[in-house]
């Protein structure tokens, strides 16, 4: 067997998760700016310079906030459900090229974790568990709030999942492969999916946007309804861990967004640099680039719109996007048939 | 008769016995669906120990991810409990150890010379999407077209299903 090879993935996984959670922990710090910004205030400008140890304040405030388990509640599935969406918000990093490879101590080390065949796929099971984590704890919490919050999740994420999938699968027949890696680089230089694929890349966006629970889909834990949702009951650091996720979540469905639509790390003119090791770099800052553009425009879109009403969430998922999925699909394939 | 399994194998067989076992033991119904995502995902790990990764993959999307979420969903608006249990007769308890019974015979006579024609050591890359693909729309082409039929009806059906509500109202009225 190979250690080496072991060593190397080990401590890929690991830098890979502390980039992760350290970008989620400035995604929070970043969502109160921007909010700020499009209100006209200041926004966390006391912690440290520039406000910049905010997210640390904020999170040692969680840890140490009191912990309160409500005493109907099924104490296990209780702290079983943040601790789900924690893991699951992690887990779908492992399949994202972030970059081709590099060259550390003579040894060829792929930036990518697992280089597995079926990458759309993994994603594909990955969002469709996601919805486990608010499940279990609103339905954990007995409380009926929580559980309202819980069952529009569930019904939002099966919805959106479908028009997912779908527009998914537009994007594997044009590239003809699963895995992420192929697909990515097949996007050389500027030949981004999304110029094939425009509605498809609208679609998976919007219902992105509804897997991620963010704005204008964040029915679930609609405050003016539902009181906090499927995370009314949650205190100190289990709450801290459900609206941990969803900056995990966003940062990484906005990976996955660049890897498939935008040629992940791939920019125009990176044939003219011969220095390898400045090219994976420049890929690694290129692929970070357009990670950072996608979470600005989820965020944007928070402080721009209104929530969507129930009905209106569930007549946008099955009447307008998943007729649009299919008939991109087919436009698609006929397309495809017609150039052969 | 354990010693020439690998131990990956039998640790995953361990966790897939055990959590199926929970899942007909637990007396709280959303206990048992929980524990019967779990023997998913470890049977998915099964098939990836077979180099089936494909099989794995929709495996979870299909049944944990899509089938179980309407699952919780239902039992969690159903809200079952103890009180809410109907009083069953011994007698429902007796068909269903001597049905359980019957079935395990089945199976062991099923499975009692399938030992010789298991593939032991998969090839690589059998059960990756390129070869299951070729194999789908070749050999098992008519089976495959049949089966989309079959989920298209299904599908058309549960759409009608939905709507039957609206026509009667159009109807009365």
């Amino acid at each position: 067997m190979d250690y080496a090879l072991i060593l190397e993935k080990l401590i890929l996984i690991v830098v890979i998760l502390a980039v992760t959670l350290v970008i989620a922990l400035y995604l929070t710090f970043g969502e109160r700016k921007i909010a700020a910004y499009f209100q006209d205030r200041l926004g966390p400008n006391r912690v440290g310079p520039l406000g910049l140890l905010q997210p640390f304040a904020d999170g040692g405030k969680l840890l140490f906030k009191e912990e309160i388990i409500p005493k109907t509640a099924e104490k296990w599935l209780f702290i079983i459900g943040p601790a789900t969406a924690m893991v699951v918000a992690t887990i779908t990093s492992a399949v994202i090229p972030w970059g081709t490879s590099i060259e550390i101590f003579g040894r060829n080390v792929s930036l990518q974790v697992a280089d597995v065949d079926i990458g759309v796929l993994y994603v594909m099971g990955i969002v469709s568990i996601g919805v486990y984590g608010i499940m279990i704890g609103g339905w954990a919490s007995n409380n009926k709030y929580s559980l309202y919050g819980a069952i529009r999740a569930s019904a939002q994420m099966i919805s959106y999942e479908l028009s997912m999938g779908l527009a998914l699968i537009a994007v594997v027949m044009m590239s003809g492969t699963l895995s992420l890696r192929e697909m990515v680089e097949q996007q050389h230089g500027l030949n981004w999916n999304i110029w094939y694929q425009p509605l498809g890349f609208l679609l998976f966006f919007v219902c992105a946007l509804a897997e991620c629970n963010r704005a204008p889909f964040d029915l679930a834990e609609c405050e003016t309804e539902l009181i906090g949702g499927y995370h009314a009951e949650y205190s100190s650091m289990k709450l801290g861990f459900y609206l941990f996720s969803e900056y995990i979540n966003m940062f990484v469905s906005s990976a996955v967004m660049a890897s498939v639509y935008l040629g992940g790390y791939n920019f125009p003119g990176m044939d003219a640099i011969a220095n390898p090791t400045v090219l994976s770099l420049l890929q690694v800052a290129v692929m970070f680039a357009k990670i950072f553009f996608f979470v600005f425009v989820f965020m944007w879109i928070r402080w721009t719109l209104p929530r969507f009403r129930y009905d209106q969430l569930m007549r946008l998922g099955w009447k307008s996007l998943i007729p649009l999925a299919i008939i991109n699909m087919v436009v698609t394939g006929a397309v495809m048939l017609l150039n052969q | 008769m354990f010693n020439n399994l690998p131990i990956p194998f039998l640790v995953l067989s361990f966790f897939t016995i055990l959590s199926a076992l929970y899942v007909v033991t637990s007396k709280n119904p959303i206990h048992s669906v929980l524990a019967l995502i779990l023997t998913f995902f470890s049977i998915s790990a099964h098939y990836v120990l077979l180099n089936a990764q494909f099989l794995a993959i929709v495996n979870l999307i299909v049944y944990a991810g899509a089938i179980m979420v309407l699952f919780l969903f239902v039992l969690m608006l159903l809200n079952l409990n103890k009180d809410a249990e109907p009083i069953k007769s011994n007698l429902w308890g007796i068909a269903a150890a001597i049905s359980a019974g019957l079935l395990l015979l089945v199976i062991t006579a099923a499975f009692q010379k399938a030992g010789e024609n298991v593939v032991k050591h998969p090839v690589e890359g059998i059960g990756l999407v390129k070869a299951l693909g070729q194999t789908l729309f070749t050999r098992f082409l008519v089976p495959f077209e049949l089966s989309g039929a079959l989920f298209l009806a299904a599908m058309v059906g549960s759409v009608l299903l939905g709507k039957r509500d609206k026509v009667n109202k159009d109807l009365l009225a």
